[in-house]
């Protein structure tokens, strides 16, 4: 397994996250480490669990159990920072809202139907323009496209820098090439920042390539590892209905 | 109040000699920029039924003021439009249905249950004046009332837009930002229902909805950003009640369905112009 910059030291772990609806079970005992520097992928079927996953990290789902993150020293961080970049964006594209605005309005307190001061304003032209998309910042947010919405996304899911970053990859609107680009965008992060990063793809391929450690989920943790590993695992054969032999013949 | 009316009298129009329209004019002055800074991210969240709901729930809220026997059924009416906001709000996050049916739903049963309430004695006739509003009875008291409640949307919305914007463009996203979501939505859904109730009396069951939502659709078509969009519909919605008002007064029609034709008459010069534009 690659180790980038992993101290070993600060991570987040899920201890025993449980989640119903009803009667039914969403999210079965979950125990999971993810650490920091190293990029984890989430992978599954369709209703395995991932999105519940993530909402629960997020705060936006009640869950049993417990989710920890520990800094460097092994001291709980009791506010961590997420940073997330959503599947997809199901707002009104016809909102008067301009990329400079949507940033404003995510990491500032001042109104920004009443203004954006220009320090905001030249601070979010730096973070667009680390992602090389500065010429953004005046655009109306519902007129990007896949990969431009994308890069806007990533620029403010890393600033500030998160404990935790999690990406929900698109499954439309960005290509091969722009998916590429993006995945090389975010090592390169988890290589400068040293950030745990979460990723959910149902792409095998990019997975490969670039995470660190896959998870494979089925209501619970049913397999761990490097890909190799879990791509040659009896679930994973049996969810995604073929073995790592022909998963090689993709690379 | 006193000077005021002074400043009013002092104007060249005739219509100023009258009190009952110069509280109609300062009620619209405080109903227009309270409904536009609501109308923006109602239509932002695609919320046209739900303001729609809430208005028709008026019925029910007098209904209730009658069987409690208040004097003035604002309280019922406040309470009972928060109580169906909120619940509308719980079921449709339970997901077991698409939110337009459920609001189908309640709307409807509000509506009926006020109507059957009010109609017990044969009396509904009393209460039309519900339906089409009637600005020109709004007196001192009830701008002061609709005053407060300018005061207080404005103050949440220098507080809170920010997280209320973000919610609006993606919930996750809000969350993974510290924003306490369910809390926000209800924050929302309150206001509206506040905001509705005060002012229903004046503009009407019927035509209240198009006053929150007209404006705002029609700022959209030629703005771009957050600011403009606000300055815009506040605009809007400033013009076509002060306007509506005075058309009203001179061909002796219904103040609220004038306001609402001339912010329709808005909505298609700013969507010939936005077209043209784009």
């Amino acid at each position: 397994m690659q180790n980038h910059n992993c101290c070993g030291l600060c991570s987040v772990t899920l201890q025993d996250v449980h989640v119903t609806s009803g009667k039914d079970v969403l999210l079965n005992h979950i125990q999971l480490q993810l650490h920091c520097g190293e990029l984890t992928a989430l992978i599954g079927k369709n209703g395995a669990g991932k999105t519940t996953l993530i909402k629960s990290i997020l705060g936006e789902r009640t869950y049993q159990g417990a989710i920890q993150y520990k800094d460097y020293h092994g001291n709980d961080i009791a506010k961590p920072k997420i940073g997330y970049v959503p599947q997809y964006m199901d707002f009104d594209r016809s909102t008067p809202v301009s990329v400079a605005d949507f940033l404003a309005a995510a990491r500032g307190k001042i109104p920004v139907w009443w203004k954006i001061c220009k320090k905001e304003k030249t601070e979010i032209k730096n973070m667009l323009e680390e992602m090389q998309c500065g010429y953004l910042w005046h655009k109306k947010l519902g007129t990007l496209s896949g990969g431009e919405l994308q890069r806007v996304l990533l620029a403010l899911a890393t600033n500030p820098v998160p404990d935790l970053l999690i990406l929900d990859e698109p499954v439309s609107g960005v290509d091969a090439v722009g998916m590429d680009l993006f995945y090389r965008r975010v090592t390169e992060l988890r290589d400068k920042y040293h950030m745990a990063i979460l990723l959910v793809s149902h792409d095998l391929e990019l997975i490969r390539e670039y995470a660190d450690k896959v998870v494979l989920l089925d209501k619970t943790v049913i397999a761990q590892g490097d890909a190799e590993d879990v791509y040659q695992t009896d679930a994973f054969q049996k969810i995604f209905g073929y073995g790592n032999k022909e998963a090689a013949t993709w690379k | 109040m006193e000077m005021i009316y002074g400043v009013l009298e002092g104007l060249p129009f005739s219509m100023f000699e009258y009190d009952f329209m110069k509280n109609a004019f300062l009620a619209t002055l405080l109903i227009a920029p309270m409904f536009a800074l609501l109308g923006t991210m109602a239509v932002n969240n695609k919320m046209a039924f739900f303001s729609d709901a809430l208005g028709h729930s008026a019925f029910t809220g007098v209904g209730l003021g009658v069987i409690l026997g208040l004097q003035n059924p604002l309280i019922s009416m406040v309470c009972f439009g928060i109580l169906l906001g909120l619940m509308i709000t719980k079921v449709k996050s339970a997901n077991m249905a698409s939110a337009d049916t459920i609001i189908g739903v309640f709307s409807s049963a509000a509506m009926a249950l006020g109507i059957v309430i009010l109609s017990g004695n044969g009396g509904f006739s009393k209460y039309s004046a519900y339906l089409v509003g009637d600005i020109l009875t709004i007196q001192a008291k009830d701008l002061v009332v609709l005053g407060i409640v300018l005061v207080g949307v404005y103050v949440v919305w220098a507080l809170l837009y920010n997280h209320i914007l973000l919610l609006s463009i993606n919930r996750s996203l809000a969350a993974s930002r510290g924003v306490h979501v369910v809390f926000l939505e209800n924050v929302f859904v309150v206001m509206v229902a506040v905001a509705v109730m005060v002012a229903v009396r004046a503009i009407g069951i019927l035509m209240i909805n198009a006053l929150l939502i007209l404006p705002a659709a029609a700022a959209r078509n030629i703005t771009n950003t957050a600011r403009s969009y606000h300055f815009m519909t506040t605009g809007i919605g400033l013009f076509s009640a002060i306007f509506g008002l005075v058309l009203s007064y001179y061909k002796d029609t219904s103040a609220g369905a004038t306001m609402v034709l001339t912010a329709a008459a808005m909505f298609a010069v700013t969507y010939f112009i936005g077209k043209r534009h784009k």
